[in-house]
């Protein structure tokens, strides 16, 4: 249920994100799921790709830093508390959140998250019965 | 109106007597050196060199060039010329990998010292009426206690603020009412800005005079410094292995700086074949000190590039001028009136487990401030997805670089391999101040 996600350090210039959507667009590399984090100096893209290996040697091969984390993904009802709930299942745990991107797109929330430890936030989602999506779901074009 | 001179004696000497003079005092100096530095005397011996062979300053090129490693090879004491119980005073410029250059001077030396800073005061018409401020930096800098000693041998009313602290410059300035002004030129366009944007009116201070060095600056910069702060601004040029601050210093014409040449011997050179070069042309300053006693120094090499003109100045000084510094035969920056040495920011790049060795510096002048950012990659595995990582990273290579050089810097962590490789002489520095 750990998903690999890469992240991707990037300088503030213009053109640059684009470039690796390129790069992987040539390599028939999807994506399934991204966020750009960004602060006045750098960004970070974060991007879980349909494969990770392959992704992250092209971009490597390509001069790009590239740094292999580990996140969850969930599904939750699109409705009023449906993620306060979710995010109460790991407060209670005493599991830390780094950051979380995510967007409804009908009747259901899809949520990325990095916790500070994944293994024991996917026992704890498989202990309420969230409902965890696999990697193999995400790795998909 | 006449003209004040400290020491009409020896600043308006002839050119002659000043000669015999300086050969006089060149003799006394390699045979102190000779007999009393043993690494003097070895680099004398290596070239067939004796005290015997320097009779006048005609001699002066028998003798071995003397440099910034030399200094360092000697550190801290290895070049004093007297035993340390009579060196009272040291100050040390930053340095790379830690070892700064040290300095020592005798009781005679802080004398010829506040000599040397009370012709240059007297030069730019202060006197025993003058406040003046003292914006350089105090402590092992030698810009501070230099003209402070300049400030109390001639008599003025000295105010030993130091740098920075804007608001209280402002109000000390106001309600002490100061006339002179002592700092960095690029300090001076602040304060300039600082007193428009204050409550204080500039009617209301008695500026009148502005002593600034340090750092280079053009004359435009000059003209715009007199303007915005209605004063008249006078150049000064000095380096701590000469003596500090009072090495030359502009007179009233502002035609060049006059050396100090009964102490401090100049030459020009061409830094590629290290042969002298004829009166007017452009080559690197060298210096020999020849009443040092602490610290006396052979034929330093200062790698400022500059004129000499020996004609007699309008004021009536006979001491020989030099052309404001167009520029250095080395990679030296000065900023914010701090040496720095590319090589610095390396070997702290090198020392770090996270960092490479590739970057760039990116000095700039921002608000008439000098601003120092340094590009730099870092090791891949250092590439975090954490962001609070990444500026943690980012804030440990600041303060890593800051404590060494002694100068705040922005650092920018780059892509790695997004700085140009070169197989020559790597660009490390992208200076875009006008300062040429």
């Amino acid at each position: 249920m750990i998903i690999e996600q890469l992240s991707v350090f990037l300088e503030n210039r213009s053109g640059r994100l684009h470039e690796v959507f390129e790069i992987l667009g040539k390599a028939k590399i999807n994506v399934s799921a991204c966020s750009m984090a960004d602060t006045s100096e750098f960004g970070i893209l974060r991007l879980i790709p349909s494969e990770p290996v392959k992704a992250r040697e092209i971009l490597k091969e390509n001069l790009f830093s590239v740094n292999v984390s580990e996140v969850i993904s969930f599904a939750a009802p699109n409705s009023p508390g449906a993620l306060s709930r979710a995010l109460k299942i790991l407060a209670d745990a005493g599991i830390g959140i780094e950051y979380l991107y995510g967007f409804s797109p009908g009747d259901k929330s899809f949520i990325v998250l990095r916790p500070d430890d994944a293994k024991r936030a996917v026992d704890e989602f498989q202990k309420h019965e969230m409902e965890l999506i696999s990697a193999s779901d995400l790795y998909k074009f | 109106m006449e003209i004040s001179i400290w020491n009409r004696h020896f600043e308006t000497m002839p050119r002659e007597p000043m000669r015999t003079l300086q050969s006089e005092r060149l003799r006394e100096v390699v045979e102190r050196v000779y007999f009393n530095v043993p690494y003097y005397r070895a680099k004398m011996q290596e070239k067939g060199v004796g005290p015997e062979h320097i009779q006048s300053v005609d001699d002066l090129q028998k003798l071995p060039f003397t440099t910034k490693q030399d200094l360092r090879d000697n550190y801290p004491f290895g070049l004093f010329a007297l035993p340390m119980s009579e060196i009272i005073r040291l100050h040390a410029s930053s340095g790379t990998t830690g070892r700064p250059t040290v300095v020592g001077y005798s009781r005679r030396d802080i004398a010829v010292w506040s000599e040397v800073m009370a012709r240059t005061l007297t030069a730019a018409g202060v006197t025993n009426k003058d406040f003046i401020q003292i914006a350089y930096g105090y402590g092992l800098f030698t810009g501070g206690l230099g003209l402070h000693y300049g400030g109390e041998k001639v008599g003025a009313s000295v105010i030993p603020i130091s740098g920075g602290n804007t608001r209280k410059q402002l109000q000390l300035m106001n309600d002490f009412g100061s006339t002179v002004l002592a700092c960095t030129p690029s300090y001076a366009s602040y304060l300039a800005e600082a007193i428009d944007e204050s409550d204080i009116s500039r009617e209301d201070l008695k500026l009148r005079v502005g002593i600034f060095g340090a750092e280079p600056w053009t004359d435009n910069m000059r003209r715009e410094i007199e303007k915005k702060l209605k004063i008249k601004a006078f150049d000064i040029y000095g380096l701590s292995e000469i003596i500090g601050p009072g090495v030359s210093f502009d007179c009233e014409y502002q035609n060049g700086l006059h050396i100090n040449e009964d102490h401090f011997i100049p030459e020009i050179i061409d830094p590629e074949t290290l042969e002298p070069l004829p009166e007017g042309e452009l080559g690197e300053l060298v210096f020999t000190t020849v009443t040092k006693e602490g610290l006396p120094i052979i034929r330093y090499r200062t790698r400022d590039l500059t004129r000499l003109h020996y004609d007699t100045c309008r004021c009536g000084r006979t001491l020989v001028r030099m052309d404001k510094c167009t520029g250095r035969s080395d990679d030296m920056l000065i900023i914010r009136g701090v040496n720095l040495f590319p090589s610095q920011i390396e070997s702290v790049l090198l020392e770090m487990d996270e960092t490479t060795p590739h970057y760039l510096l990116v000095v700039d002048r921002i608000n008439n401030l000098d601003t120092l950012e340094l590009h730099v990659e870092v090791e891949d595995r250092f590439y975090q997805d954490k962001i609070s990582e990444l500026q943690n990273l980012g804030k440990k290579i600041k303060n890593q670089i800051e404590s060494t050089i002694g100068l705040s810097v922005n650092v920018k962590l780059v892509e790695p391999k997004t700085i140009e490789r070169s197989e020559g002489k790597a660009k490390r520095v992208i200076d875009k101040r006008k300062l040429k």
